[in-house]
Order: C-alpha cells, then sequence, then structure tokens
C-alpha cells in the first residue's frame, strides 16, 4: 500500500509506533492520526452509505470525514487528535458487542 | 459588583485581538479554542516540536502570524484560555462546551464569536475519493504537518488561496501539476477596482502567479471542472486525474495524484443562529449572514461577531475588526473607551469591504455548475445525497427551501451539519425550482454544532 501523504519536512522527530488494523506503523511525534495514516496508507475509513474508502477532506474538524476508531471502540477525530505510543486504530467500523 | 465575564469564541486573528483589548482594558476574558494551540486556521501553529521557521509558515504573512502569536504569549495569565474546547450549543445566556468529553456551562455578560471560516465547496463527480482534499486543508497538510497531499497535485477552485497553496507547495519543493481557476480573465478583471484598494496584497498575488507560471506550472483560467477520475492499484483506490473543460469547451485530461479544491470561503455562523441573532442575505457572497453593524454588534445585545465568522474579509480585516468588537462590548457595558482607536479600527476596515467586494466579484463562486452537476454527484458527503436526491426533493416532493429538502432528503443532515455541502445544495435546490437562491434559504443551525462524544462527563446546570 502507497502513502497519499508526503513529508516535505520536519523528518528528524522522534519515532512513536502505533498500530492500524492491526499492522504496526511508525508515526513521528507531532503527527495528527490523520497524517500518520495517510504518510502509511490510502484511507482513514470506509463511509457507512456506499462503502467507499475515504481519506478526510478538510483537515480543519468541519468535515468530520475523518473519524476513525480505537480497537476498543472509541471514536476520534483523526485531524485534530495527535498520535500518542501505543494507539490502536482500525479503519473500519468495530461490530458492536454485548456487554 | 463582579468584574462582567466576557466570552471569546476562536483564538485566531480576530479573537487573540479581542481577548487583547479586553485584557487591556483590566478584564479577564475566557478564550474558548477548538484547536490544541492558538493562531487559528491562517496561523495556525506547527506543533510544539516543529522547527521551520515562520517565513517557510506563513510566507509574505509571516511577520503578521508571528506578531500575533508572540502577541498572545504575553497575554497568558491575563487571559483563561481554554484549548481543545467547543462550544456546541446555547442555553439563554449560557454557552455549552465540551473538552476531552468534558462537558461544562459558561454564563456570559459579553460574548465576541470569532469563529472563522471554511472552505466554501462546488462539489463534482469523484471529489469524494481519497486524495482530494480541501485546499485549506492541503495548506494545513503543508503548514501543520510539513506534509504534501501529494507528490503531483492539482489545485482546482477560485480565490486568492488557490494560488498561495499552489506557491507555497512550490517552495516546499512539490510541483502541482496544474492550477485550474473557473474565473476567467475578463471576470478577474471587473473584480480590480475593489482589489486595487489593497495594492500590496493585490502585488502579492499577482507575484504567486509569476513564480507558478515561471517554474512551468500550467495556470488555466474559465475552467469548468467535469469529474475527478480514479486510479486503482490493487486495493488502492484514489483521486487519478482531473477531467476539465476549457473556456471554450475543449475537454482536457490531467493526470495528478492528489486534488486540491476550494471555491473561496465560507462564514462558520452556527452559533450566531443558535443566539437567535438576524440573518440578512449578501447577495455579494449569495450567503445568508448574520447581520452587524460597522463594529460587529448583532441584533442580539451583549452579542458581537468578528473575522470571517461575519463576513469573508481575511485575516487583516480580522485582526481590527477583533479589536473594534471588543471595544465596542466594553463600551456598551459603560466602561470608558478611546474613540479615537474605535474611528481608527473602523477607517482600516473600510478598504477591506472593497477588498472584498472585488474578490468576490474577480473571483466569484461557480454558482451556476450547480445546475449541471450530473444526477448522480454526491453533494453531501456524509451520507451521499446526490444531486439527483435533491432535485427530487425540489420537483416531485415539492421543497420550496433548503430545509424542507433537508427533511425529505437529508442534505445537510449528516455529520457536518451542511458545512461542505449547504450551499450547493442550495443552489441545486433554487436552479431546479427556478428560485432565487435567497428564496432557497440557509440550513438552520441546531445543537451540538459538531458532534459530541455519546459519553460525556458533567451536569449541565
Amino acid at each position: 500500500m502507497t502513502g497519499l501523504f508526503r513529508r516535505v519536512a520536519e523528518t528528524g522527530r522522534p519515532e512513536i509506533a502505533i498500530t492500524v488494523d492491526g499492522h504496526a506503523v511508525t508515526a513521528l511525534e507531532g503527527d495528527t492520526i490523520l497524517t500518520a495514516l495517510l504518510v502509511a496508507g490510502d484511507r482513514l475509513r470506509f463511509n457507512e452509505f456506499d462503502k467507499m474508502p475515504r481519506a478526510g477532506f478538510c483537515l480543519m474538524g468541519a468535515c468530520q470525514d475523518c473519524r476513525v476508531w480505537t480497537e476498543d471502540g472509541h471514536e476520534l477525530r483523526a485531524c485534530s487528535t495527535s498520535v500518542t505510543p501505543g494507539l490502536r486504530i482500525v479503519t473500519k467500523e468495530v461490530p458492536w458487542t454485548r456487554p | 459588583m463582579d468584574a462582567p465575564v466576557i466570552v471569546v469564541i476562536g483564538a485566531g486573528p480576530a479573537g487573540t485581538r479581542a481577548a487583547q483589548t479586553l485584557a487591556c482594558a483590566g478584564l479577564r476574558p475566557v478564550i474558548l479554542d477548538e484547536n490544541q494551540r492558538q493562531g487559528g486556521q491562517i496561523y495556525r501553529r506547527q506543533p510544539k516540536n516543529f522547527t521551520r521557521p515562520a517565513t517557510k509558515l506563513y510566507g509574505a504573512s509571516a511577520a503578521s502570524a508571528t506578531a500575533l502569536h508572540t502577541d498572545f504569549e504575553a497575554l497568558r495569565s491575563s487571559v483563561d484560555y481554554r484549548p481543545e474546547t467547543m462550544a456546541w450549543g446555547v442555553s439563554g445566556d449560557m454557552l455549552l462546551t465540551e473538552c476531552r468529553g468534558q462537558a461544562d456551562a459558561l454564563r456570559f455578560d459579553g460574548l465576541i464569536i470569532a469563529s472563522g471560516a471554511t472552505d466554501r465547496i462546488m462539489p463534482c463527480p469523484g471529489w469524494t475519493l481519497p486524495g482530494v482534499f480541501s485546499l485549506g486543508g492541503s495548506q494545513i497538510a503543508l503548514k501543520a504537518q510539513a506534509c504534501a497531499i501529494g507528490q503531483a497535485p492539482v489545485f482546482m477552485g477560485t480565490g486568492p488561496l488557490l494560488y498561495l497553496v499552489a506557491w507555497q507547495y512550490l517552495q516546499a519543493g512539490v510541483k502541482p501539476r496544474a492550477v485550474l481557476d473557473t474565473s476567467s480573465l475578463t471576470t478577474r478583471l471587473r473584480g480590480l477596482g475593489g482589489l486595487r484598494r489593497r495594492p500590496a496584497v493585490l502585488a502579492q498575488g499577482l507575484r504567486y502567479m509569476a513564480d507558478l507560471a515561471r517554474s512551468g506550472v500550467t495556470l488555466r483560467s474559465g475552467i469548468r471542472p467535469v469529474r475527478v477520475e480514479a486510479r486503482q492499484d490493487g486495493e488502492t483506490l484514489c483521486a487519478g486525474a482531473v477531467v476539465w473543460k476549457d473556456g471554450r469547451g475543449r475537454t482536457h485530461r490531467t493526470e495528478c495524484d492528489a486534488v486540491g479544491m476550494g471555491y473561496g470561503l465560507r462564514s462558520e455562523t452556527q452559533l450566531a443562529d443558535l443566539l437567535k441573532c438576524d440573518f440578512a442575505f449578501d447577495a455579494t457572497s449569495r450567503q445568508w449572514l448574520p447581520v452587524t453593524d460597522r463594529d460587529g454588534a448583532t441584533s442580539r445585545a451583549g452579542v458581537y461577531l468578528a473575522g470571517d465568522g461575519a463576513g469573508i474579509r481575511g485575516a487583516d480585516a480580522a485582526e481590527s475588526a477583533g479589536a473594534l468588537a471588543a471595544l465596542r462590548c466594553l463600551q456598551d457595558m459603560g466602561r470608558p473607551v478611546m474613540e479615537g482607536e474605535m474611528a481608527r479600527l473602523r477607517a482600516a476596515l473600510k478598504p477591506m469591504n472593497a477588498f472584498r467586494h472585488g474578490l468576490e466579484t474577480g473571483f466569484p463562486w461557480p454558482w451556476r455548475h450547480a445546475a449541471d452537476l450530473p444526477d448522480d454527484t454526491v453533494v453531501c458527503r456524509c451520507e451521499n445525497v446526490t444531486a439527483g436526491d435533491i432535485r427530487r426533493a425540489a420537483g416531485p416532493l415539492d421543497s420550496p427551501e433548503i430545509n424542507r429538502a433537508k427533511a425529505f432528503v437529508r442534505v445537510g443532515m449528516g455529520r457536518c451539519q451542511g458545512r461542505m455541502c449547504g450551499l450547493a445544495g442550495a443552489e441545486i435546490l433554487a436552479a431546479a425550482r427556478g428560485i432565487t437562491i435567497e428564496e432557497a434559504g440557509r440550513i438552520r443551525s441546531a445543537a451540538p454544532v459538531k458532534p459530541l462524544p455519546a459519553k460525556i462527563r458533567g451536569v449541565v446546570t
């Protein structure tokens, strides 16, 4: 999978290990979740209505098209949430299980 | 008597100067900022561990950006700054807020809303593909994350931001494949009268265009977007080309790996709407905007608007308008203010109004495109409501205005609440019914103005 984004500067930052759909992804300190996922890959989520891939749009917290899930089911807005060590993201909605 | 509680929403150019003015008058304003760091969008700051100098980030506006950031840092001890805090609703004279899942309610005596703007979007087939971003978003990727949206982007739309973003990408070593402007050269000449009111800004824009042309970037004006085509490579599905028509109607196809699109800006007006401020139709921008007087006072006592959230005039105007709204707020509270300073700020804003008119005339919102969008074009990207769905609401379902259409086919009902689709949706409805855009109306705001976590802590009193 090729990434959509390309880093053009600020590449000397400390690395942060996160997990995306079970795969290890190396992000850099200060990355948003959106940046980390789009440098490494080509999508953030799938639209609920046509199941097609989406990769965000406005990057400023307005369009809400960059929402991803953590493995334990929390929804995050990828463009305005920074990566943290050990973050585990899924790009597909976690099936709801009865408690 | 307790000191009055003045709340400033937003910490961009307008919000920062408003807060500074209030602090200078001896008050301690509360600043609610959705972002992690002060600066707003145009002067958005990079994360603390990034090292690029301001000249790399803000180009010709570096000095203004730096001054805004430095002045804010000097204010820190005299304001109650609340980052990552969203004002999502209103109840009487209380603002309902949320910060990292914690709910709160904040009573105010005075409120200055400096909520800014987002890109104004005209959809086209394929605009929901991965790799298509708003122009503002393309700039944020570069400015705040040191990333390009692709290696060979096309920038499409209209307005000064189109050329600024393309130029910034070029400076960062990413050569745009093309800059495609829907406004024609003749149209732009018509805007020149207003644009000339700010000669330095006009000259800067012309310099960006000249630099792009000299570097061999394809610049085309008077174009019409046809569609963004997908590129499929194994499991990857993303933007691969832009198909567009030139002024003579000939079709072109430009290969690319990303698209940045935007057609000027639209004001964020939801909170003014929830506060029941009066709105009026603005023929220049074809948008419904909150009514303010020359100082930013709204129809509701104690509520003021400043910056692009009150109409698009840009960052320099926002700084003056923020300070002016704060002075007016103080004056309305019976506090002494320097009348001379208010007069100076009003005078400073005058050429900004003419310039704004020049921008809207020279780089107009291509509203006529809406009527020609194919029926299967997605307009609402949240819920995939199409142009055909909106036409069905306009015709067979007989919706006289956009809120009825929203009820019938859910245009503007999704998570973004019509921020991306509302203006284009109203244009499609107006064209389908043969009514004016003014008659098509505006999507009524509803709380929460942005999604809240389903599980939110705290009691709203």
